[in-house]
């Protein structure tokens, strides 16, 4: 087309006019100013730390403390009891020592050892691959090192899934609340399409409360507590006892530190 | 002009299928959904208040063109800032559906869904977030 | 140059009324699994990525390889593949767009798709796949479609798109290198911890789409009265020779690293695979098909004599073609997650809602494929260059 510096000016001037519709549209709309949500004085009642850890004291265990861990977490977060094994969901459950850490045991473990089973969960990784992968951010690291799950922005590729080292994560295969009678309405449900894991229970650590897993406890199964406070419960505890964590040679920096 | 008989005929279906709305409805129009405000907590606050009336965050016209924005920047702030209290007009609100808007609004099916239905708009809230029980009476 | 795809005998129409009927179908199946979620998939927590991902991986892969017929072409002036790069672009064209495809329809929450470009995230490879495959695909679009004006009519081809050729080149080996990268930087998964994932993606890559391309091609000769030219046939059947075996020489170091060290990791998927772990095996006998196939498709390549006669070549291509398949689009990803983080051993097996979606997608890939196969030949034939 003919070029000229008529037809060019006409184009500008159309440009300009089109980027002064949306402030004139703006000004004939409701005189109502949007105000962002300033954000109020921290919750004071939030329990904050530079890095949130937990201890995982395996010998203290029983299988009632066991099973009221994993029910309580359950609970807490509305989470399906899926009778179809692939679909199932899981945030804290039960496996023998040769699956939580694969290589590490050998044929001579004491018997207690072998035959008892130990909590695994997410590890909230200091360097984790699954936020590593995420295309949206959808699973993000926050600053107190947990590992966070954004439902509202998940696509559900499950890249995250094939990232974990440690089978942590769960994909809600169907709709979860098929299987959940009476959802607790102090937090939402999942819906299906999304992967979910545990949270660290941060909604309860934002009111002030330790994570449902831990308040389960009777007997200081589980020790949860901030690694970069030395007299935190778990500072404590890795002081005075050898642990071990899942997969160290994975550069993965796991967070959940077991007694065995 | 060249196929006039294909031409007119296609542009009548599209005019039957354009109006569609139009007459499918017998030309009636629905009338205007009115969010029900009878609920047992935002009755308390009414009778607590001097003047008897009650606003929410901000006023009426405000919340009924920006609540989705509202909602969208708090579940951006809870989630992902760990920011959990706004203050709007000087009072503290936790930035939560459930806790906050759901705890005055407990009518779900004849406040938010009498406008959403008329509008022929689902939001997906509700997949996720818990709605609260019918209490007693309502 | 659309309205040759508009023209047809009743054998083009019955095809492409056929292929519309197996899309409709295949959407229709999507539809429900779009209501009830990926449950209705073979998914399992534990093998997370299934056959879609699979049929992505495979046909990143098949769009990859039109580069096998314009590198030679554009940067060697080997003349003999002048005829036939468009069918090689078109055919990329049609791959990504299944590949596209097959990645919407493996997300839980696709309506929410445009978050990857909301939000995007370099560090992700998945994000860099999608720009990759993206740009690849408008690459060959603009490049088939300028070339293809040219020659329709009669006129020069622009310098611009001499431009795009060039960067389409390295971009086809980018493409599949990404795809490797989607899997081999997984820390967890030590079946594809490996660094010659991408060397392996594209070696199989540039035998299995040329052999699909070859095929295609001959059928074009009794189909559409197209004949490529004997030199490209037999470039061609090389290229694919070779590709195969530098393809089986590289699941040979994978097995000699996993079972001369010894390490358990690197080993059980392979036991897994080839015997059967835990009482489990349904994928044993595909492996064992694999070999079987990859042998003989490479005993026929490998014999010139064999090579180029073209009923032995169409056997030979039919087993690679098979082989490959197998092999990249069912157990390269199914055997990553088996066994599972915790060692256990936890099978997969697609179900009929996902082959039926998967076949409605192929489906579309063969309808991009012939309306733009339609307008290349017509031009072609229009210029007399047939």
């Amino acid at each position: 087309m003919d070029s000229t510096r008529r037809t060019f000016l006409k184009i500008a001037g159309a440009c300009a006019a089109g980027l002064a519709v949306k402030p004139a549209t703006d000004a004939l709309a409701m005189d109502l100013v949007l105000p962002t949500p300033k954000s109020a004085a921290p919750d004071a009642a939030a329990l904050r730390a530079g890095k949130w850890a937990m201890v995982v004291d395996v010998k203290k265990f029983t299988e009632e403390s066991r099973q009221a861990v994993a029910a309580a977490c359950r609970a807490a977060h509305n989470i399906p009891e899926i009778p179809n094994e692939k679909h199932e969901i899981k945030w804290i459950w039960e496996e023998h020592f040769e699956n939580a850490f694969p290589g590490q045991g050998g044929e001579h473990l004491p018997p207690e050892v072998s035959r008892t089973p130990l909590m695994v969960l997410c590890n909230h990784c200091e360097s984790p691959a699954c936020v590593r992968v995420c295309p949206t951010k959808a699973t993000f690291q926050r600053a107190d090192g947990i590992v966070m799950m954004d439902y509202h922005r998940c696509i559900g590729c499950r890249f995250c899934m094939a990232g974990c080292p440690y089978g942590s994560r769960s994909f809600n295969f169907e709709d979860p609340r098929k299987y959940l009678e009476n959802p607790d309405p102090n937090y939402p449900t999942r819906t299906k399409g999304v992967v979910e894991k545990c949270n660290f229970c941060a909604e309860r650590l934002a009111i002030g409360q330790l994570p449902a897993c831990v308040e389960a406890c009777q007997n200081g199964e589980l020790l949860f507590g901030d690694l970069e406070d030395p007299s935190s419960v778990v500072s404590q505890a890795l002081r005075a006892n050898f642990t071990i964590r899942r997969k160290p040679e994975l550069g993965t920096q796991p967070k959940v530190y077991y007694i065995i | 002009m060249y196929n006039t008989g294909k031409i007119i005929t296609g542009l009548v279906i599209f005019f039957v299928v354009f109006t569609f709305p139009f007459w499918f409805n017998g030309a009636k129009a629905v009338p205007a959904p009115k969010p029900s405000l009878d609920t047992p907590k935002i009755n308390e606050l009414k009778a607590a208040s001097e003047d008897g009336t009650v606003t929410c965050l901000m006023p009426t016209e405000y919340m009924k063109s920006e609540h989705m924005v509202i909602l969208n920047e708090w579940r951006t702030a809870d989630v992902r800032r760990a920011d959990y209290t706004a203050s709007y007009n000087g009072e503290l609100y936790p930035m939560s559906l459930s806790k906050t808007c759901m705890e005055c609004h407990s009518n779900k099916a004849d406040f938010c869904d009498r406008c959403h239905n008329y509008a022929s708009v689902t939001p997906y809230c509700w997949n996720c977030h818990v709605e609260p029980k019918k209490a007693e009476g309502e | 140059m659309i309205e040759k795809a508009l023209t047809g005998g009743k054998g083009y129409w019955t095809w492409v009324v056929c292929l519309l009927a197996v899309i409709g179908a295949g959407f229709l199946t999507y539809l429900y699994q779009l209501q009830n979620g990926l449950g209705v998939t073979g998914l399992t927590r534990d093998v997370s990525w299934g056959f879609y991902i699979a049929q992505l991986t495979y046909l990143v892969g098949v769009a990859a390889s039109g580069v096998m017929l314009v590198l030679p072409y554009y940067l060697h002036n080997h003349k003999a593949f002048g005829k036939v790069t468009i069918l090689g672009e078109f055919m990329a064209v049609a791959a990504i767009v299944m590949c596209g495809l097959f990645v919407f329809v493996d997300l839980g929450q696709p309506m929410r798709v445009l978050n990857v470009f909301l939000y995007p995230t370099p560090n992700s490879i998945l994000f860099w796949d999608m720009v990759v495959l993206n740009v690849y695909m408008l690459l060959n679009l603009v490049v088939g479609w300028m070339v293809l004006q040219a020659e329709n009519k009669r006129s020069v081809v622009p310098k611009w798109v001499k431009v795009l050729i060039y960067i389409s080149i390295p971009w086809a080996f980018s493409i599949h290198t990404v795809t490797a990268f989607l899997y081999a930087g997984l820390p967890g998964r030590h079946f594809w911890l490996t660094a010659i994932m991408a060397a392996r993606f594209l070696a199989s890559a540039f035998c299995s789409g040329p052999a699909i391309l070859l095929l295609i091609m001959l059928a074009l000769k009794k189909i559409a009265k197209f004949d490529p030219g004997e030199k490209a046939v037999k470039g061609l059947s090389i290229i694919i020779t070779y590709a195969m075996l530098l393809n089986v020489f590289f699941l040979l170091l994978e097995l000699f690293t996993s079972f001369y060290s010894g390490i358990p990791g690197h080993e059980h998927t392979f036991v897994y695979l080839f015997a059967g772990l835990d009482g489990k095996h349904f994928l044993t006998p595909f492996m064992w098909a694999v070999v079987v196939l990859a042998v003989f498709s490479l005993v026929l390549l490998v014999v010139p004599k064999w090579r180029n006669n073209i009923k032995v070549l169409v056997v030979a291509l039919v087993t690679l073609i098979a082989a490959t398949w197998i092999e990249k689009g069912l157990i390269m990803v199914v055997a990553g997650f088996i066994p599972n983080p915790l060692e256990h051993v936890s099978e997969y097996a697609p179900t009929a809602p996902e082959l039926m979606i998967s076949v409605g997608i192929y489906a579309i890939g063969a309808l991009v494929v012939t309306i733009l196969y339609k307008i290349a030949l017509g031009v072609k034939k229009e210029a007399a260059t047939m």
